[in-house]
């Protein structure tokens, strides 16, 4: 081998590969988002009938694997002659499984808002849809906020999936560039890089803002 | 397109055979993470400076990566350097390393958690360093952490049809198969959806069970 391709001339490919695993991760999680929020909330109803319905939504999300999910969304709608492109299938697919994930997160924040603050809102006369708008909802928030952002890292990783239904993300371009350069360890390691490059600094910034949350209550020590 | 029941139970059989590798993949990944939990954990609280950021920086990598390309690094890049596992070992050290990552986390969470006065009353009784792992700090570290490393078992089940991805025969593989003769996507992806949903669902009510009994 005389003159072997080095990988520096594929960069381009593998970063344009990265930015559609960019868009691919806002879609889905902007569908994940609002669907955690809708479901996590229905989960907490009055209504047990809505509850059940939630309850049964994120189980069977949860209970199943996203890649199984995706293909049932870029194979089986179009059987049933819905038509999705692939971006399509992909967003729709991922946000849906994480939704699942993030209603969890949003009943258990709206549960863990104190009691006091329902009854403080009815000796107000507030009806109850109004009190959960404006008294839980906000103060629920603030702790959703640092486990949606992990949930944004796995969602991010999670994107590599959709290489599997045709999309060219970052690691649909890792096996386009091996077809070129015949380095298959090369390029996957620097795919591993890249998304080590988007996931750590996204993963850091969750972790500093869990730290301004939970400042009060101190770090656990031991002596060493 | 209609849902063939008799397709479907015809293929039962082939999935069931999938199943059975998936199931093996999972329990022997999953060994190896809770071994590779314990090796990486320790470094947290290691003497040196460069053990303590070395192991820092490699779960940090392991976590912050996706699985499906680290599989894709060790079954090609392996062979590379001369190293031939069988599709099956890669997997399951693909598995093993990716979730040894997060249960290294579980570890040093649940040995944080013990007060700080176990530790100085341990050292006031002259109890040796091992013995005060042995008999005082793990058996009260590892029962509230069983509940957790039972999501991660549930969690890797969940992640193996990646498996089907670096050649081996479980589960989705099966699947797979069937819609490649017979073109119908239907059945076997949707039986392969509820044999997840019931194994995965049935396993987290056990261990729903498992955490009232043990009472944490």
């Amino acid at each position: 081998m005389t003159a072997a391709p080095t990988l520096w001339p594929f960069l381009p490919v593998l970063l344009r590969g990265a930015a559609v695993t960019l868009e691919v991760t806002a879609a889905s999680g902007c569908i994940a988002f609002i669907l955690a929020i809708l479901v996590g909330t229905a989960r907490v109803s009055r209504v047990a009938a809505v509850r059940g319905l939630a309850t049964a939504y994120t189980e069977i999300l949860r209970g199943t694997s996203a890649l199984i999910q995706l293909f049932y969304f870029f194979f089986i709608l179009p059987a049933l002659g819905i038509d999705t492109t692939p971006m399509e299938a992909a967003a729709l697919g991922l946000g849906l499984t994480f939704s699942a994930y993030g209603a969890e997160i949003v009943r258990a924040s709206i549960l863990g808002v104190d009691n006091g603050q329902w009854d403080a809102a009815r000796a107000l006369g507030m009806p109850n849809g109004l009190a959960f708008r404006r008294i839980i909802l906000p103060q629920a928030f603030g702790t959703m906020l640092a486990p949606f952002g992990n949930l944004l890292v796995e969602l991010l990783k999670s994107t590599s999936l959709v290489s599997l239904i045709t999309l060219t993300d970052l690691t649909f371009s890792g096996a386009q560039v091996i077809t070129s350069t015949g380095r298959p360890g090369q390029t996957w390691g620097a795919v591993l890089i890249l998304y080590f490059l988007m996931c750590f600094p996204l993963a850091q910034a969750v972790r500093s803002l869990e730290r301004g949350f939970t400042v009060y209550r101190g770090p656990a020590r031991r002596p060493a | 397109m209609t849902f063939d029941v008799h397709l479907a139970v015809q293929i039962l059989p082939l999935l069931l055979r999938g199943l059975v590798v998936t199931i093996e993949a999972t329990l022997a990944g999953f060994v190896c993470a809770l071994i590779g939990g314990l090796v990486l954990a320790p470094g947290y609280r290691a003497n040196s400076q460069i053990a303590r950021t070395a192991s820092r920086g490699l779960v940090e990598f392991i976590r912050n990566t996706p699985l499906l390309v680290q599989l894709y690094f060790l079954f090609y890049g392996l062979p590379l350097l001369g190293i031939r596992f069988s599709a099956m070992l890669t997997g399951v050290l693909g598995l093993g390393i990716y979730y040894s990552a997060y249960i290294a986390e579980v570890y040093r969470g649940g040995v944080d958690a013990i007060p700080a006065g176990q530790w100085d009353a341990a050292q006031a009784l002259r109890f040796s360093r091992s013995q005060t792992w042995r008999r005082i700090i793990l058996p009260q570290a590892i029962p509230p952490v069983i509940p957790v490393l039972g999501n991660y078992l549930i969690g890797m089940f969940k992640e193996t049809p990646l498996l089907a991805m670096i050649t081996i025969p479980e589960l989705l593989s099966a699947a797979r198969q069937v819609t490649g003769t017979t073109y119908r996507y239907t059945e076997p992806y949707t039986m392969v959806a509820l044999i997840f949903l019931v194994i995965s669902y049935s396993t987290s009510l056990l261990f729903r069970h498992l955490e009232r009994r043990i009472g944490v």
